[in-house]
Order: C-alpha cells, then sequence, then structure tokens
C-alpha cells in the first residue's frame, strides 16, 4: 500500500483525487438534473419519481450517497490541502500580476467552490430533510398521500430569495464545471494532445446544459409555468 | 523615450525588499529591455550608487538566465519572448514599469531582481538523464522515430528553465518546466527505459521543493518564452499515474545472473 500513500502525499495524486471525485460529481449532477426536469410534467410524475427514489430504489440511493459523501469530502480536503501548499509556495506576493490566459472561471475555483459547498449544505436541509423549510411545505402531502416534494419546489421557489440562491449557485456551478470537465481529464492524463489546449468545446457544453437544466426549475416557478 | 521604473531591490535573500523609483531618460526603441537596464546601471554607477543586479547571459533567448515580471507579466508584454529579447519598442514613453523578481518560495531572491533556480537542477539531477553511455554519436536515422515524436519531443526540449512558468503560475508550479523535462526524454526511444521511474523521481523532487500544484490555469503556457504546451503537464500526469500503478519495490530476487 506504500504507493498508494506516496500518490496521496504528491500533489499530482492529490489532484488525481480531485478529478476523480469531481467526474463522479459531474455524473451525478447530470443525472439529478434530468431527474428535476420532470417538474415540467407535473405533480404526479414528479412526487411519483422521488416516491420510486425513497421507496423501491431507497438502498441504490443510500449506496450512490455514500459513494457521493466520500467524494465530496475528499474533494474538499484536497482542495484545502493543495490550496494551503499554493499558498505557501509564494510567501510574497507580486505587487502587479496581470493573468493573461486564465479563464474567470479557473480564478473562481476556490471562492466559488466554497459557495457550492454551503449551497450543498443548505439544500439537502431545505428540500431532503426538511430542517431549513421556508415555504413551510416540507411536511405536506399530495392527493395520493406521497410527499408533495412538487409542492414545496414551486412553494419555496416562490420565495424571491430562495430562487436567488439557487440561481446565482448554479451559475457557479457551471463556471465550477467549465474548469472542472476540461481539466479534470488533463489531471487524469487522458485528454486528446491538442494544438490549442485551452479550448473545451465539450467542458462548456457540459457547463452550460448542467447551469440551464438546474435553473429552468426556479425560472419555471417564477414564470409561472411550474405552479 | 522617457520611462518611469519602479525596481525591486533587495540586497540579499533574508533582506527585506522595496521598490525603489528611477528614470530611464533617453530610451532607444532599439534597446534590450536588459540593455535599457544596462543603462540605468551605468548612471547609477556614475551616481555611486549600487547597481541592479538582474542574471543574463546569452542574450540572445536560448540560455534561460534572464527574466523578470515586467508589469505583471513574465518576461514582459512580447508573447514567446524572453527579457533579453524584449525590446523597448514594445513600450512607448512616459510608461510606468514595474519590475519585480520571480516570486516563489522555491526561487528565493540572491539579490535584486536575481533568484535562485537550483531547485530545477535539483529536479533534472532526480531523472532528467538516460543513465546509459551512448558512446559515440550514431548515424542520425538509424533509430527510426516518426516525424511527429521527433516534433514533440523537440517542443518540449525547447525548454530553456527560465523559470516563467513558475512565476507566472498562480499557484507557484513548476508542473511545466517538469513536465517539459519529463516529456522530451520520455517521448524518444532512448529515454523509454527509464520513462515511469523518471516520472516518479522528477515528480517527487518537484514536491520537495514547495512548488505549488498544478490548477491548469494555462497561465504558465502563455508565459513560456519558448510557447511549451500545457498538454506536456497532462503526459506527466499520465506517466506519473502509471508509475505508481506499475512501479513495484526494488528487490534482490532478480538475481545476481
Amino acid at each position: 500500500m506504500s504507493w498508494f500513500v506516496n500518490l496521496y502525499r504528491s500533489t499530482i495524486g492529490k489532484k488525481i483525487i480531485m478529478a476523480v471525485t469531481g467526474l463522479i460529481g459531474i455524473g451525478f449532477v447530470l443525472v439529478h438534473m434530468l431527474g428535476n426536469l420532470q417538474v415540467f410534467i407535473g405533480q404526479d410524475k414528479f412526487d411519483a419519481y422521488a416516491a420510486m427514489l425513497h421507496g423501491p430504489l431507497a438502498e441504490v440511493v443510500w449506496g450512490l450517497r455514500i459513494v457521493l459523501i466520500v467524494a465530496v469530502v475528499l474533494h474538499v480536503l484536497m482542495a484545502w490541502q493543495l490550496t494551503q501548499r499554493a499558498r505557501a509556495a509564494r510567501p510574497v506576493d507580486y505587487r502587479m500580476r496581470e493573468p493573461q490566459v486564465s479563464t474567470w472561471a479557473s480564478r473562481t475555483m476556490r471562492w466559488g467552490g466554497v459557495l457550492l459547498l454551503v449551497f450543498i449544505v443548505f439544500h439537502i436541509l431545505h428540500f431532503t430533510v426538511g430542517v431549513i423549510d421556508p415555504a413551510h411545505a416540507f411536511h405536506e402531502t399530495d392527493a395520493l398521500g406521497r410527499h408533495d416534494i412538487y409542492g414545496d419546489v414551486v412553494a419555496s421557489f416562490r420565495i424571491w430569495w430562495v430562487s436567488a440562491f439557487y440561481i446565482v449557485a448554479m451559475i457557479f456551478l457551471g463556471l465550477h464545471l467549465f474548469h472542472g470537465a476540461w481539466s479534470s481529464l488533463r489531471t487524469l492524463g487522458v485528454a486528446h494532445p491538442s494544438a490549442h489546449p485551452l479550448k473545451r468545446r465539450i467542458s462548456a457544453a457540459i457547463a452550460i446544459i448542467v447551469w440551464l437544466g438546474f435553473t429552468l426549475v426556479p425560472l419555471g416557478v417564477i414564470a409561472g409555468i411550474v405552479h | 523615450m522617457n520611462l518611469i521604473l519602479h525596481v525591486w531591490r533587495q540586497a540579499g535573500a533574508n533582506a527585506a525588499g522595496r521598490f525603489e523609483r528611477y528614470e530611464a531618460r533617453d530610451v532607444s526603441a532599439d534597446m534590450s529591455f536588459l540593455e535599457m537596464l544596462d543603462v540605468v546601471n551605468e548612471g547609477l554607477i556614475a551616481n555611486g550608487q549600487e547597481p541592479i543586479a538582474f542574471d543574463h547571459d546569452c542574450r540572445e533567448g536560448i540560455c534561460g538566465m534572464c527574466g523578470m515580471m515586467i508589469n505583471g507579466t513574465a518576461h514582459g508584454p512580447m508573447k514567446m519572448t524572453t527579457t533579453c529579447q524584449l525590446h523597448m519598442r514594445s513600450f512607448k514613453d512616459g510608461d510606468e514599469l514595474w519590475i519585480e523578481p520571480w516570486r516563489a518560495r522555491a526561487f528565493q531572491v540572491v539579490k535584486d531582481l536575481v533568484v535562485d533556480r537550483s531547485a530545477f537542477d535539483r529536479i533534472i539531477q532526480a531523472g532528467g538523464f538516460v543513465s546509459v553511455n551512448t558512446g559515440a554519436p550514431q548515424d542520425a536515422n538509424a533509430i527510426p522515430i516518426s516525424k511527429q515524436v521527433a516534433d514533440d519531443a523537440m517542443d518540449a526540449a525547447a525548454c530553456i528553465g527560465c523559470g516563467a512558468c513558475v512565476a507566472a503560475c498562480p499557484n507557484g508550479s513548476a508542473s511545466l518546466f517538469t513536465a517539459a523535462k519529463v516529456s522530451h526524454l520520455g517521448l524518444l526511444p532512448q529515454g523509454q527505459p527509464e520513462r515511469y521511474r523518471r516520472a516518479l523521481k522528477m515528480v517527487a523532487q518537484m514536491d520537495l521543493e514547495d512548488f505549488g500544484h498544478c490548477t491548469l490555469f494555462g497561465e504558465c503556457q502563455e508565459a513560456c518564452p519558448k510557447g511549451i504546451s500545457i498538454d506536456f503537464i497532462a503526459r506527466m500526469n499520465h506517466d506519473y499515474l502509471r508509475a505508481v500503478a506499475t512501479q513495484r519495490e526494488e528487490t534482490a530476487a532478480g538475481g545476481t545472473g
């Protein structure tokens, strides 16, 4: 196992852990987004989907949750350790350093990541656990006696600051993926060599799809399409 | 043209540094940046002041000695150019320039704009070589190498070790330098036997030298006077990952033959 310890201790090893856990996260958000979009089909479909996740698929969901929790913990821990290392690597900063090609997305990975972590905690407490219940709708049931997550979504996103927080967080999620999806493949050394390595069409597509897919839900509620 | 310079002055590694303001008068547009500093230094010496210390050697852009942060850009505003090959025509009359040394914990300031880059030498010593006696030069085409591979290896080998990649990196990472050195040998047939061992050793030394990590900002590639691509970092990561996955402990079990 000493090889694993060596990998864990090296900067590249830590980046590889970040890349793998990040890709797990990308896979998750894509599936989560597709699930969310069922809100546009209607209350019955959406509540049935939620009931399926908590009923017949409960064990599978718990398995995935454990994978995701481990991934998030490792991702944040590696980010913290590497950030400390980068800070230490330049004890005296420049008076002036002009970024030349780095994207705004890449430069907001750290603080954007912190915002996303806060968002994830809020989001779980809001829609999964119901500890934060701004619309007082978490414990409602629908006509079939199922947990009425559809009603909770509609009621929550009608509150302006809830919608605003979700929409802003999704902008940062899109930015995070725009850099992360592209850089993780390079960190893993599987990116195809390119004459223009900074170009990233696939990452841009993933970022836009994820951002738009998630943002459509609060926008749909605000616009009255989902009611 | 006349310029105002704010130059970082630091008497030694442990001394406190500060910016000093100098006026560079009657600068010719045809001077190189270092020649402009030479002229400023002549003036300082004539006034009995300490001249500005900066590294330089070949002054033709191939030795890798020179390098400084000019208005926040490594080697100044011109792309794919070392400081010695940067000419004053890149600036205009009245410009105010902030000149700083490369800043990294691994590159301690020796004096003024001179930094100690021996960390790079130690990374090379860790594995940036082919450890066989090659004997007399072979016939040029005795070992067939495809054009693409030869081109890629040459692109990596163009690294002059100036340190601009570290200087421009927001994390102070030496990934581009190390990747170039890992790759230019690792691409060629002569470098294959030690390819993965080399990646392991050089990366380990890079980490020991207190450089930061790579977050693929891409700033290094832009700052590199030789235009070395960040694709080499992906290649180094690939070699490193493969090396970690396949390495085995060295034992005497191989026998003594």
